[in-house]
C-alpha cells in the first residue's frame, strides 16, 4: 500500500511542481519526499487541499541539522496524516544555515504554532509569517540554538572526563 | 491625572486584572504558568508559558546508546511510563528489523494496558477532586497502587519503570506477578463501578463538567489533538486500531467516542477505555497461555543483554555483554517513525540513525505539548474555576509537555 502511495503522491507532485520534488523514496514504512525550500508551503497546501490525498492532520514536525551538507545544513521534517484513509507521508526540506528562513504552515495547521516555536528555539529556524515566533522551552535570554550540532551535550573544556572512545 | 481626563470623569475606564495562574499553583497539578487577563471572574485571554521542567531529552539522546534512552522516556508522561518505554523499544526494534515473539507482544500489551488504566485513574479521579469530590479519588487510588505493585514485581520500579528491553522484556513474568494481575483483575471492576457510581450520574458532578471546556472535532483536529481528548470530540482515531503495533489487531475492543468534547465527555471516554483495557488484558492473558512458556525476548544476542550468570560463565555472553554496554554493536543507518497510543494520545518517536552508537537525531511527538496549545483558546470566555477543570480533564503532564 505504501509503495503505491509513494507513487500516487509522487505523480501528483511531479505533475504540479515539476522538478521541485528533489527525491521520493521509502524509508521503512514511510514515503519520504524532499521538497525544494521555496515551494514547501505550496506543496503542503496542495497536499492538504487535494481531494484524493487530503492530508488534513499535521502529526509532527522537527528540525534537522547536517553541518556537513554545505549550503543545505538546516532542514525541517513534516509528517502529514490523512486520518480517514490512514495515509502517512513525510516531507523534508533543506536550506542554508546562513539564511534559515522558511514559510510558516500555521495558516494551514494551527497546531504548527508551538511546533514551529520549538524548532525555532532548538535550531534557530525562522518561520516567516508565524504569529508569535519566540522561544518556548528554553529561557528567553538564551543567545544560541542548542540543538545545533556544534553545541556538544557535555562541557568540552573538562579534562577529567576523557570519553573520546565512547560516543560521538 | 491630566486635565483632559478630569473632564471626562463620567466615562469610567474599564480595568482588567492580570492573574498569574501558576507556575506552582496547587490546582494545576504540575508546573504550568498561564497569565490570564480577567474581567472579574471571566477569562478574556491567556498566555501559556511552558518549559519549566525542560530537560533537553532530544539533545541528551544524541549522545546516549539506544538502551540508555529508555530511561529518558520514563520521564515523559510519568503517569504511564511503561507505554513510553515500550514505544521506544518498538521504535528501535523497527530500526533494527527485530521481530519480537508473539508471547512477548502479548505480555507487552498487558503491561501497556495496565499503565493506561493507571494513567486514566489519575486523570479521572483528579477531575473529581477538582470538582470537590475527594472521595472517589481516595477510593480508586488504591487500585493504582495495585498496578504499581505489579510493575514493582515485573521490573523493580514503580513510577519511572524502565521496563522491558530492546528485543523483549528483561525477565519473564514471575508467578507472583501473575497472581497480582489476577488479583487486580478480580478487584478492579468492582472498584471502578463504585467510582463510577459516585460520579458518573452525580448531579453536582454533571452540572460542573457538562459543557465545561468544550472543543469541536474540527478545531481539535486542527490543534493536533490525539488520544482520549480527540475521541471525546467525536473522532475515532486510535493508534491501536489505525496502525496496530504489538499485535493489537488480534484484540477485540471498542473505541469509545464522545460528542461535545467537553470535560464530561473526556471523563466518560477515559472511563470506558479503562473497561476496554480490562477486557484487553483478559484477552491477552488467554493468548499468552497458548504460546510456548518461558519466551520473553527475541533471539537477538547482539542487542539483548544476556543474563548475568551467563556473562560470568560463558565467553560468548561476556563478549555480547561488553559490546552492548559499550555500544559497539552495528546499528543500520536509516530513519523510522513509530507511534503508540500513549496515555493521552499518539506518542511518536522519530529516529534518525547514521550507524553510530547513538541516534543522530531523535524527536519525540509528545501529545501533551501539541494539544496544550489549544488550552488558552478553550478557556476564553469561561470562569476561572472551569479553566482549572478543563486543564485537569485534558490530562496535561508536565514531564511530557516540556520534555
Amino acid at each position: 500500500m505504501s509503495n503505491t502511495l509513494l507513487d500516487t503522491v509522487n505523480d501528483k507532485l511531479k505533475a504540479k511542481f515539476g522538478d521541485g520534488v528533489l527525491s521520493a523514496e521509502m524509508h521503512y514504512d514511510f514515503p519520504v519526499f524532499t521538497i525544494r525550500k521555496d515551494i514547501i508551503h505550496d506543496v503542503i497546501k496542495f497536499l492538504k487541499e487535494d481531494e484524493e490525498l487530503a492530508f488534513g492532520f499535521l502529526t509532527t514536525m522537527c528540525g534537522l541539522h547536517y553541518p556537513d551538507n554545505k549550503g543545505h545544513e538546516l532542514g525541517v521534517m513534516y509528517q502529514l496524516h490523512n486520518l480517514p484513509k490512514n495515509l502517512r507521508i513525510r516531507l523534508k526540506t533543506f536550506f542554508s544555515i546562513s539564511d534559515p528562513h522558511i514559510p510558516t504552515v500555521t495558516d494551514l495547521y494551527p497546531t504548527a504554532n508551538w511546533m514551529e516555536r520549538q524548532e525555532y528555539d532548538f535550531f534557530g529556524i525562522i518561520f516567516k509569517g508565524h504569529p508569535n515566533l519566540k522561544r518556548i522551552l528554553n529561557m528567553d535570554e538564551m543567545t544560541y540554538h542548542p540543538m545545533r550540532k556544534e553545541y556538544p551535550v557535555e562541557d568540552g573544556t573538562r579534562e577529567d572526563k576523557d570519553d573520546k572512545m565512547f560516543g560521538r | 491625572m491630566s486635565k483632559e481626563k478630569n473632564n471626562n470623569t463620567d466615562i469610567i475606564e474599564k480595568e482588567y486584572t492580570t492573574l498569574n495562574l501558576g507556575p506552582t499553583h496547587p490546582a494545576t497539578h504540575g508546573i504550568f504558568q498561564n497569565v490570564l487577563k480577567m474581567d472579574g471572574e471571566i477569562i478574556l485571554e491567556g498566555e501559556s508559558t511552558v518549559g519549566y521542567i525542560h530537560r533537553a531529552f532530544e539533545k541528551i539522546a544524541e549522545r546516549r546508546p539506544y538502551y540508555q534512552i529508555t530511561v529518558l522516556t520514563d520521564r515523559l508522561n510519568y503517569c504511564s511510563s511503561p507505554i513510553n518505554n515500550m514505544g521506544w523499544h518498538m521504535t528501535v526494534e523497527k530500526l533494527l528489523k527485530i521481530e519480537v515473539p508473539k508471547r512477548v507482544q502479548y505480555l507487552r500489551v498487558i503491561i501497556m494496558e495496565l499503565s493506561r488504566i493507571a494513567d486514566h485513574i489519575i486523570c479521572n479521579s483528579v477531575i473529581g477532586v477538582d470538582t470537590g469530590a475527594m472521595t472517589g479519588f481516595l477510593y480508586i487510588f488504591q487500585q493504582r497502587e495495585s498496578i504499581y505493585d505489579i510493575f514493582e514485581e515485573l521490573c523493580g520500579a514503580r513510577l519511572t519503570t524502565n521496563i522491558g528491553r530492546i528485543g523483549g522484556l528483561e525477565r519473564d513474568f514471575s508467578p507472583k506477578a501473575w497472581a497480582l494481575i489476577d488479583k487486580f483483575l478480580k478487584e478492579f471492576p468492582d472498584k471502578l463501578k463504585e467510582f463510577e457510581n459516585l460520579l458518573m450520574r452525580n448531579r453536582i458532578f454533571m452540572d460542573r463538567t457538562v459543557n465545561c471546556g468544550p472543543i469541536s472535532a474540527e478545531k481539535a483536529l486542527g490543534y493536533g489533538f490525539t488520544g482520549p481528548n480527540l475521541r471525546a470530540a467525536g473522532v475515532d482515531y486510535d493508534v491501536r486500531v489505525m496502525n496496530p503495533y504489538s499485535s493489537y489487531e488480534e484484540f477485540e475492543f471498542t473505541v469509545p467516542v464522545g460528542t461535545q468534547g467537553d470535560t464530561y465527555d473526556r471523563f466518560m471516554v477515559r472511563q470506558e477505555e479503562m473497561w476496554q483495557s480490562v477486557s484487553i488484558i483478559k484477552q491477552a492473558i488467554e493468548k499468552v497461555k497458548k504460546e510456548p512458556a518461558g519466551v520473553y525476548h527475541a533471539d537477538v544476542p547482539e542487542f539483548f543483554l544476556p543474563p548475568k550468570e551467563e556473562v560470568y560463565n560463558n565467553m560468548e555472553a561476556l563478549i555480547y555483554h561488553f559490546k552492548i554496554v559499550m555500544g559497539e554493536t552495528d546499528v543500520p543507518a536509516g530513519e523510522v517513525y513509530h507511534c503508540v497510543e500513549g496515555g493521552n494520545g499518539e506518542l511518536g518517536y522519530y529516529l534518525i540513525s547514521d550507524g553510530g552508537r547513538a541516534p543522530y537525531r531523535m524527536h519525540i511527538r509528545r501529545p501533551c505539548f501539541i494539544y496544550y496549545q489549544a488550552y488558552t483558546d478553550m478557556i476564553k470566555g469561561t470562569y476561572l474555576s472551569d479553566a482549572i477543570l478543563t486543564m485537569s480533564s485534558m490530562n496535561v503532564i508536565a514531564g511530557e509537555l516540556d520534555a
